[in-house]
């Protein structure tokens, strides 16, 4: 995914190349390096001035402002902007983690269009036609450049945030074994449709690794939940009976109680107990356990 | 493609291969209700690991399977089933009620030993 993912869509299509836009842009880069230690400082000046990048010390910026700088030169030379694109994603996984928003990098690669196209006035202002030319051929590149820069970063900030929600799916609905093919499940907050699918792949999932005979569902902590949601419930209890094991819901609030009632749920499918303590001491008899309390009087007993 | 037909013991056990066509699900039916009676079977096991779908036909003579074998005596149970094949199953309504189903083959023997109350000696 990492390799097509900019290359695959391109935002804007490459700006028609004829010879004198290649000619006026050649000339046009060569001026710009030129007065490349000059613009650069100006550049880097601006960004300061401007409150971006405050996340950043001035070293930094300036280090990056002249990476930034030479790519940016070379993407407007060739006209290709993978080199650019690479580079503009390295600095997005560098940034990004030390909390730059994408307002800062759209507002440097903006600033920086700007601080090479001041220059440009600058060096044609006599000539106003020769500036027109150059400007044709420069603003089109530029804005290209802006823009896979602004893509790139919020495509990388996008694959973060789709990393942290995989993440935080796993850890929503752990499955416990507690004795030999004894299960508890504790869900916890709302029940989208989503995260139920994922609740009952990962419970089902579960069932085969562990080879369990009884789950203890426990939803204590889930406040409310809809009609499809119950139903999903529901499925997923059946789902689990074909592979052979028992399901256990406990916990279930009085709002949800009535959810189950309204849509008229078979209670002779649904096996449920008070609590979650309750739950684990049916599934125990269930198992063939007998749990003994072990006091310092009574010999230990044994069953 | 004809599924073999293990006996062991009192039990009858069909272990499907591949996907069956509705007749070789039929003849399969067929088969087990006849060698119930022949071998006086006390159970039947039916193993599906290797189905990776189970459609309305599939569910039903399984379904009229057990229910046919338990007139002739035998108990059935349906062992193997997948998650993704038991997820899918109960969204199309399809939750083989009143038919008995385990997680594998040893599940399914341990729970006809206990059906049949015969003590058997594994090992």
């Amino acid at each position: 995914m990492a390799d097509t993912r900019m290359s695959s869509t391109p935002v804007i299509s490459p700006p028609a190349r004829d010879e004198s836009t290649t000619v006026l842009l050649r000339e046009l880069v060569a001026h710009l390096r030129q007065s490349r230690t000059q613009l650069r400082e100006e550049w880097a000046r601006r960004i300061t001035e401007a409150k971006l990048l405050t996340a950043m010390t001035p070293e930094e910026i300036f280090a990056e402002a002249t990476a930034v700088y030479d790519n940016y030169l070379e993407a407007l030379e060739t006209g290709s902007i993978e080199a650019l694109e690479t580079y503009a994603r390295n600095l997005s996984e560098r940034i990004i983690p030390r909390g730059v928003e994408t307002h800062e990098v759209v507002g440097i690669v903006l600033l920086l269009r700007d601080v090479l196209a001041r220059s440009l006035f600058a060096k044609y202002q006599q000539d106003f036609h020769q500036l027109n030319r150059i400007l044709d051929a420069y603003e089109p590149a530029a804005n290209r450049i802006a823009n896979t820069v602004a893509v790139g970063f919020v495509q990388e900030r996008e694959r973060v945030i789709r990393q942290q929600q995989e993440a935080i799916r796993e850890l929503s609905t752990p499955v416990l074994p507690v004795r030999e093919r004894l299960l508890v499940l504790p869900v916890i907050g709302i029940i989208d449709p989503q995260r139920a699918r994922q609740l009952t792949e990962q419970l089902l999932r579960g069932i085969r690794i562990n080879r369990a005979k009884v789950v203890v569902m426990d939803i204590t902590g889930v406040p409310a939940m809809d009609a499809t949601v119950a139903n999903h419930l529901v499925q997923t209890v059946e789902a689990s009976r074909l592979l052979g094991a028992t399901v256990i819901v406990t916990g279930l609030s009085p709002e949800i109680a009535q959810t189950l009632v309204n849509i008229g749920v078979d209670l002779g499918k649904m096996n449920t107990v008070g609590d979650l303590q309750g739950g684990i001491e049916e599934a125990e008899r269930l198992l063939g356990y007998k749990v003994i309390p072990i006091t310092v009087e009574a010999p230990v007993a044994t069953s | 493609m004809a599924v073999p037909i293990l006996k062991q013991r009192d039990y009858l056990i069909a272990n499907i291969q591949a996907a069956l066509t509705d007749d070789d699900l039929r003849k399969l039916r067929d088969a087990l209700v006849a060698q119930v009676g022949e071998f006086r079977s006390r159970g039947v096991i039916v193993d599906v690991t290797a189905l990776d779908v189970m459609d309305s036909f599939a569910v039903r003579t399984l379904r009229d399977l057990a229910h046919m074998s338990r007139l002739r005596g035998a108990e059935t149970v349906i062992v193997g089933i997948q998650p993704e094949v038991a997820f899918a199953m109960t969204q199309l309504g399809l939750t083989l009620e009143g038919v008995a189903t385990a997680l594998d083959l040893e599940e399914g023997l341990a729970y006809l030993d206990r059906k049949t109350k015969r003590k058997t000696t594994v090992r």
